[in-house]
């Protein structure tokens, strides 16, 4: 990653970035949202497994951040995003798809709610002006905070046990994707348990000026814990095995498609359960979504394939056949799971190849020595949540 | 309270409403037309301006309400005499250039031929071309416009469409492909390029941007012509007319016609917004909050009015609600309206509509002002007598004259609105006295409606007269918008029946006349299903 080293001076840095640059061993810089972010630390391996057996520590203060308050909030919200935030109470967070007019995916992301009348909307891209266009009407008030908090996500089995010993009253009460906000050594802290690995853990939101203090706190407490720093390699991982999808690595937000056809809709991304055409309000794309699901033309819908052997398949032909006469799709994301000892990948295949235990090939294509070499191996459709304990809810 | 027991509601009783409602009615609906003024036809009624004279308020030629509507709903038989009184037309000039164009032939070529014998041989068989070639798109104005996706169009649409396409090809070899060339041109390089006389040039740019927002070098002009124009052939009157009894007779016959056929017209009730449930129109809720349920509710309001207001927030998606925002819809004709207690000379021997744009650079300095938010500071007009026609609109031996003010922009930059009104009545006056001297001293009374005083009166957004510029990215399967224009609205159950929707302004009824037809189509594959 050393490679985006020219753009160094345009870059911003977060509030934890001077506590990151010392324990940068490999210069691993990549840019987020017009941020350093750490790609890696020293290497991806020993991060994966500090966040899979005890906890690590993410910067995610390069999130795009988007306050949605006024009259008319709370309206304005459920008509933007597919979920029925009317199911979702004060201080909880849903994670939700928001769409265009045709139902085609503008991106997904989370979205906090603070009060009746009060959200944060996390975006991994800008939305400013979508947001804009579409509160077109309602009394709304929309602003991006992005740089009024800084925060790190907080992942892994010993996660709770740091925030517990760091003096965090309450939060073993603290449910799935619940909000709270209290008050630590005076600093103020929001926790969320929510984040990107599949595993328990939070996110944890401070003031600019307690990005310090945190950091600080977090690793004198969490040393015994198996706290350790974790790169965007390492998370990548992580959500791999979670069946988190990813812009742009899984499917092309609708707005920057440069073929209107490769815009796909929260169903074929294979969140069609975040898509609430029930919800008794109506939504951006809805009708065109529940065209979709009326008519069933989803072209593919983006499911879990583990495959034969260790070779990770990104980007791999899928085929009914093991002749390669009739196409599926392709993968999209993929990885050895070092974890499960599984070959996994996400994979766009036609609805009705999507149940779980449907057996299909896969063509990979892989280097050996300066030689590019073809197998053909069986997969089978599963799940997209490969990594799912019990504890990330319990 | 709960009316109910409607099968339609028509919002607004102008006449593309009135139409829907008649031709509703007449196929065994029970329908309700409100309307928010005191008397229903929209921006197609007679009004009193001064004690004892009266004028069409808005709109004042008549010469595109369709024949088959006409016929359909009986509006002779309805009272309407609206070809009694054919108007010609004399482009005048400061300095005393003038010609007169009537029907008669031979004067008219008489009249050109004193400022250019060139012209006055061209004039005809150009103008008799520019005709024909708008003819060909008249015979889509009582169409659905298709859907862009094939599958969507019915066998009528798809007929309609291949029809279109024979009647282009038949135009022959020549004609099409000058119809190809000037279709998006501008109308001064048109002008140019066919006669070489001022007066003619800009009576053409006159003809080519009144009710656009554009000058005569703008692109899209040309298209502009060739619509007025259509009415002049087989889809519209042959002519222009001055009705009698105003506009407002027209809508009276349209009245009687939907009473007769069962309408019920309310006016002076203004709707607040429609009625939705469950992601439907279902009826609508009226200013004082009473509610009624009909399962088809078809406005004749303008498009951003329907959209914007009529529908509250969070009902429609956000690229559709863009791109009925940024409907260009700058209204730039403001209307004069003049009580005289005597006709002056130059009014009087005209052919009976007097336009002055004394040539192309005049028009084009008009627009000028209104790019840059101004009233125009020498106004393109043009104008009638509605009194030659119909004496009675006056007190005896008294006149009035009507007349169009081009530029007066809805968008002002540092003018304002009451500024702007006395703007139009000083300068328009002035522009007038030139050509017409003595007629300032015969004003007893005057009244202007700026963009801004149609739009607070008769409700159409940035006073733009036909809902809506009809150029080209505005009209046919783009009118309102893309997907979108087949009079169904994203909303199911709303309906858009006015001039927002194909073929566009003008009192034509044809946009009435298509939304009836469709809705009616809706009703019968629903029964059929």
């Amino acid at each position: 990653m050393t490679h985006v080293q020219h753009l160094r001076p345009f870059l911003k840095k977060t509030p934890f970035h001077h506590r990151i640059e010392p324990l940068m061993m490999g210069n691993g810089w990549i840019r987020w949202q017009g941020y350093y972010s750490p790609a890696f630390y020293d290497s991806p391996q020993s991060e994966y497994f500090a966040v899979r057996n005890g906890a690590s520590v993410y910067d995610v203060s390069p999130l795009i951040k988007y306050a949605i308050r006024g009259k008319d909030a709370a309206r304005f919200a459920n008509y933007l995003v597919t979920r029925d935030l009317t199911k979702v109470k004060p201080m909880t967070a849903a994670y939700t798809a928001w769409c265009d007019d045709d139902g085609r995916m503008i991106e997904e992301g989370t979205i906090f709610r603070l009060g009746e009348n009060d959200f944060l909307l996390n975006a991994a891209l800008h939305q400013l002006h979508w947001l804009s266009e579409a509160s077109y009407g309602f009394d709304v008030d929309i602003a991006e905070v992005s740089e009024e908090v800084c925060g790190l996500s907080l992942q892994g089995p010993t996660s709770r046990d740091i925030l517990k010993l760091m003096g965090v009253q309450g939060i073993e009460k603290l449910a799935h994707f619940g909000i709270m906000e209290t008050m630590v050594d005076g600093h103020w802290l929001r926790v969320d348990r929510a984040g990107f690995t599949g595993d328990l853990g939070y996110e944890l939101w401070v003031k600019p000026q307690d990005a310090d203090w945190l950091w600080d706190t977090l690793f004198r407490i969490g040393d015994a814990h198996k706290i350790a720093p974790m790169g965007s390699q390492a998370l990548d991982m992580t959500r791999i095995e979670a069946g988190f999808i990813l812009v742009d690595a899984d499917y092309t937000g609708a707005h920057h498609a440069v073929r209107p056809t490769n815009r796909v809709s929260p169903i074929e991304a294979g969140i069609g359960w975040a898509v609430a055409l029930r919800k008794d309000q109506y939504f951006v794309g809805k009708r065109a979504l529940q065209k979709e699901k009326a008519e069933g033309s989803s072209r593919h819908i983006l499911i879990g394939v583990e495959i034969e052997g260790r070779k990770p398949a990104p980007g791999a032909f899928l085929y009914s056949d093991q002749a390669a006469k009739h196409e599926l799709g392709l993968t999209t994301s993929a990885m050895w799971s070092p974890l499960l000892k599984k070959n996994i990948a996400f994979a766009k295949v036609p609805p009705s190849f999507a149940k779980p235990g449907t057996e299909m090939w896969t063509e990979i294509w892989y280097p050996k020595e300066h030689k590019i070499e073809r197998s053909m191996v069986k997969c089978w459709a599963t799940n997209r949540m490969f990594f799912d304990p019990p504890r990330k809810k319990a | 309270m709960n009316h109910g027991a409607y099968d339609a509601i028509v919002i607004g009783g102008g006449h593309n409403g009135l139409v829907t409602a008649t031709y509703l009615a007449k196929a065994g609906q029970k329908v309700l037309v409100l309307e928010a003024n005191e008397q229903a036809g929209g921006a197609a009624v007679t009004r009193e301006f001064a004690p004892g004279y009266r004028t069409s308020a808005v709109a004042h030629i008549l010469h595109a309400l369709h024949p088959k509507i006409v016929a359909d709903l009986n509006l002779t038989g309805h009272g309407l005499r609206s070809t009694t009184h054919q108007l010609g037309t004399t482009a005048m000039a400061p300095g005393g250039a003038r010609i007169d164009i009537t029907s008669d032939k031979a004067a008219t070529m008489a009249s050109i031929a004193r400022i250019s014998a060139k012209d006055a041989t061209a004039y005809h068989p150009r103008m008799e071309r520019l005709i024909r070639l708008a003819g060909a798109l008249g015979s889509f104005i009582l169409r659905t416009p298709p859907s862009p996706s094939p599958k969507e169009n019915d066998f009528q649409t798809k007929l309609a469409l291949g029809m279109f396409a024979l009647q282009l090809r038949m135009m022959g070899k020549k004609d099409m492909l000058e119809m190809s060339r000037i279709l998006t041109i501008n109308v001064a390089d048109l002008a140019t390029d066919f006669f070489e006389s001022d007066i003619v040039r800009g009576l053409l740019s006159f003809e080519a941007t009144l009710g656009v927002y554009l000058g005569p070098r703008s692109p899209n002009t040309v298209f502009n012509l060739l619509y007025r124009l259509s009415s002049l052939g087989k889809s519209g009157m042959g002519g222009l007319f001055l009705p009698q009894g105003g506009m407002g007779a027209v809508v009276d016959a349209l009245v009687k016609a939907a009473t007769a056929a069962g309408v019920t017209i309310r006016t002076a009730t203004p709707v607040a917004h429609a009625l939705v449930e469950q992601e439907q129109a279902v009826g609508v809720v009226l200013a004082n909050g009473d509610v009624i349920r009909a399962p088809v509710v078809a406005s004749s309001a303008d498009p951003q009015r329907t959209l914007l207001k009529l529908v509250e927030p969070g009902n429609l998606d956000v690229e559709f609600m863009k791109r009925i925002r940024h409907l260009r819809m700058n209204g730039c004709v403001a209307k004069l309206h003049l009580a005289l207690d005597d006709l002056p000379e130059a009014l009087r021997n005209s052919a009976g509509r007097i336009v002055v744009a004394p040539s192309i650079n005049d028009v084009e300095r008009a627009f000028d002002c209104a790019k840059y938010g101004r009233v125009s500071d020498k106004p393109a007009l043009e104008v009638v007598v509605p009194t030659l026609a119909d004496p009675s609109l006056a007190p005896s031996g008294k006149h009035v004259a009507s007349v169009l003010y081009q530029y007066a922009p809805y968008r002002l930059r540092e003018t304002t609105p009451d500024q702007a009104r006395q703007q139009v009545l000083e300068r328009g006056l002035d522009m007038l006295e030139q050509v017409a001297p003595g007629t300032k001293a015969r004003v007893s009374a005057s009244e202007v409606l700026t963009p801004h005083d149609l739009e607070s009166q008769f409700g159409l957004s940035g006073g733009q007269w036909h809902q809506g510029e009809v150029t080209l990215d505005q009209v046919f399967f783009l009118r309102p918008a893309a997907s979108f224009q087949q009079y169904r609205m994203p909303l199911p159950g709303l309906w858009l029946c006015g001039a927002g929707a194909h073929p566009g302004g003008n009192v034509s009824g044809a946009a009435g006349a298509n939304a009836a037809r469709e809705i009616l189509k809706d009703l019968k594959k629903r029964r059929a299903a």
